[in-house]
């Protein structure tokens, strides 16, 4: 008797990746040949020659000269054969033969099967492992990418979400800085998942910032960013992005889109769409981009979100939906914090024991409805409330007074330390003009406010080189007496009105920056 | 916005001259305080004192405390005295921070003013 060879065949797996080298074998029965069913059902030696169905496996056992096959037979399934040729006697087979076979097969096809498991799962370890990998990798592009702080706008509070999906997304946000104190908004979502959609991302991204700070039009940046990403994306990927430009002083926003989820706005009246009509980037070239405008008023904020929140599933298989996002932008219109309003509504849809499907992605951009709010989001480091400007002429530090006084008024001061404040402004506005700047109305004087729940900061800049002299304290009877000129009073004046003056001279510019405390106000 | 005209009009009383003072008092107001000064002692008593009206003022800075310092080293020169009243709360403390309250008296209206020998 010869063992003449053994035939293996890969264990069917649904779930797990069939791994290559256990199905390379030409010998394997498929499982879907007659002969299979047939030795599963048999369950013992069969002699080749008896066999009376029609198999093409079959006929290459014969081929081989094979005259018995064993199954090889483990929990009911068929892991493999026995084929042995003919007898060295020239004998047929006999019963004990057989016997003996058939307790072989028992003892080995236990042993076989555990060798072939311990296999699969190695080499699913290592699947898993290099898909890891390749999440962390994605993962790491992303974060790099997305901003690593937010703009700082006056008058404007600007919060953003990223939660990433266990297979990273190619969600993006970006703010690019543009001229006159406008800000370019982005956001978008690449079809696709890990590091393709991460690379994807990138390039979109970079493209989109070097168009941006070129061209006002957003139906313009996004044609051309569209243009220059066709040839440059895999053909079963795109990019639905929206991309806007705010104008921080009016509250204007320019914005066009190339088919990502429509951005809403919640105002006093409930909720609108800021609807744009555009295809996704990067499908097609010669693409146009409808260009819409919106005006943000006071108290009102701007949504934008990726896929990740209306694509969400509950545990029924319902969707979360543009309508539940749109009803619940419309309402709780005294609730200030938009994301995290919709964050609670998500995660009482979407049960937690449920992996979150995609990357979810929020901007928000609340315009202040006053500057006392502003403030208030700053907590206790001061956070820039309103900023002027003033040609050097003489006049305008009664301008800055006033318009400072507007705003820290707003802010809840008054009384006296109001008018502390007014006279600090006032002289350190006029020493700008005058000594940092020369008088020269070609040279602007820069005047910040910036608060924060405890203390008020003006901060007033020319550009001036020379250090600012000390505040010396005049000598009245010095003057009177004409032994000194009666000027002079300005830097004493100023660092008795206020509760702490410092003054700084670098980059070409003096700045003096005017504290006062919150309290009592 | 910025400012309103300054303004200064002498008015004889019996006991001395009132300046009455308006708008914004900055290095401007020099040449046209010093001519009421001079309108309101030139035919008068050397040592009659001369009172400014600040109730109209609205606004001080630092080069109009030097006109007033400018104001002050006259009249002491001339040994007449200066009065003050009609100060808001916020000027009435820079009069206190830069000593000019020392040498000129504050009051809290005209004829407390007037009334002092």
């Amino acid at each position: 008797m010869a063992l003449r060879r053994m035939r293996n065949r890969a264990v069917p797996a649904e779930t797990a990746p069939v791994i290559p080298t256990e199905v390379i074998d030409g010998g394997a029965i498929p499982d879907n040949d007659p002969l299979f069913a047939l030795l599963l059902a048999t369950g013992g030696p069969v002699e080749v020659d008896r066999i009376t169905i029609t198999s093409p496996a079959l006929d290459e056992i014969r081929q081989q000269g094979i005259q018995l096959i064993v199954p090889l037979i483990s929990q009911g399934e068929l892991i493999g054969t026995l084929s042995l040729g003919r007898r060295l006697s020239e004998q047929p087979y006999s019963t004990d033969d057989r016997k003996l076979l058939a307790g072989l097969a028992g003892q080995v096809a236990p042993a076989i099967r555990v060798a072939q498991l311990v296999r699969q799962q190695e080499a699913q370890a290592k699947e898993r492992e290099r898909i890891e990998q390749e999440l962390r990798v994605a993962a790491l592009i992303q974060q790099t990418l997305l901003p690593k702080e937010l703009p700082q706008l006056p008058g404007w509070n600007i919060e953003a979400y990223y939660q990433s999906a266990r297979a990273v997304g190619g969600d993006f946000y970006d703010f690019i800085p543009l001229t006159e104190g406008r800000i370019g908004l982005v956001i978008g979502d690449v079809t696709d998942k890990g590091v393709p959609a991460a690379l994807v991302m990138a390039t979109t991204r970079s493209t989109l910032r070097s168009i941006a700070t070129q061209h006002d039009d957003p139906g313009k940046v996004l044609a051309l960013a569209n243009e220059s990403l066709v040839p440059e994306i895999p053909p079963a990927m795109f990019v639905t992005c929206l991309y806007g430009i705010l104008n921080p002083e009016t509250g204007d926003l320019v914005f066009a889109n190339a088919g990502h989820n429509l951005p809403y706005v919640r105002s006093a009246d409930g909720v609108r769409e800021l609807r744009a009509r555009g295809m996704p980037l990067g499908l097609m070239p010669g693409m146009v981009y409808e260009v819409n405008s919106a005006k943000l008023d006071l108290g009102e904020t701007v949504l934008l979100t990726s896929d990740g929140i209306v694509e969400a599933h509950s545990a029924d298989g319902e969707m979360f939906g543009f309508d539940r996002l749109m009803e619940l932008v419309g309402k709780d219109q005294e609730e200030e914090d938009l994301i995290s309003q919709v964050l609670e509504e998500l995660r009482r849809f979407r049960p937690s024991d449920l992996e979150q499907e995609d990357d979810v992605t929020m901007v928000a951009i609340r315009r202040a409805s006053s500057a006392l709010e502003s403030a208030s989001a700053f907590g206790d480091e001061p956070g820039l409330i309103s900023t002027f400007t003033y040609p050097s002429s003489s006049g305008n530090e009664r301008r800055a007074m006033d318009e400072v006084a507007d705003v820290v008024a707003g802010l809840g001061m008054n009384g006296d330390r109001l008018e502390r404040l007014k006279t600090a402004v006032s002289e350190a506005t006029m020493n700008a003009i005058e000594h940092g700047n020369h008088g020269d109305p070609a040279k602007l004087v820069g005047v910040d406010v910036l608060a924060s729940t405890k203390r008020i900061l003006v901060r007033i800049r020319d550009q001036g080189t020379a250090p600012v002299p000390a505040a010396l304290i005049p000598n009245l009877e010095a003057k009177l007496a004409g032994e000194q000129g009666p000027r002079g009073w300005g830097l004493f004046l100023i660092e008795k009105m206020v509760d702490v003056m410092r003054t700084a001279t670098n980059d070409g510019h003096h700045t003096v920056e005017l504290e006062m405390s919150r309290e009592g106000d | 916005m910025p400012g309103t005209k300054f303004t200064a009009s002498v008015r004889k009383e019996a006991s001395g001259s009132i300046i009455d003072l308006g708008g914004d008092i900055d290095r401007s107001a020099g040449v046209d305080l010093a001519a009421a000064y001079d309108d309101a002692t030139g035919s008068g008593n050397g040592t009659d004192p001369v009172v400014l009206n600040f109730s109209q003022v609205d606004y001080i800075n630092s080069t109009g405390i030097a006109v007033i310092v400018t104001l002050l080293a006259k009249a002491r020169a001339e040994g007449r005295p200066l009065r003050a009243y009609g100060l808001s709360p916020h000027y009435e403390e820079i009069f206190q921070i830069t000593r000019l309250s020392d040498f000129m008296s504050i009051h809290h209206n005209e004829p407390e003013a007037l009334a002092l020998t």
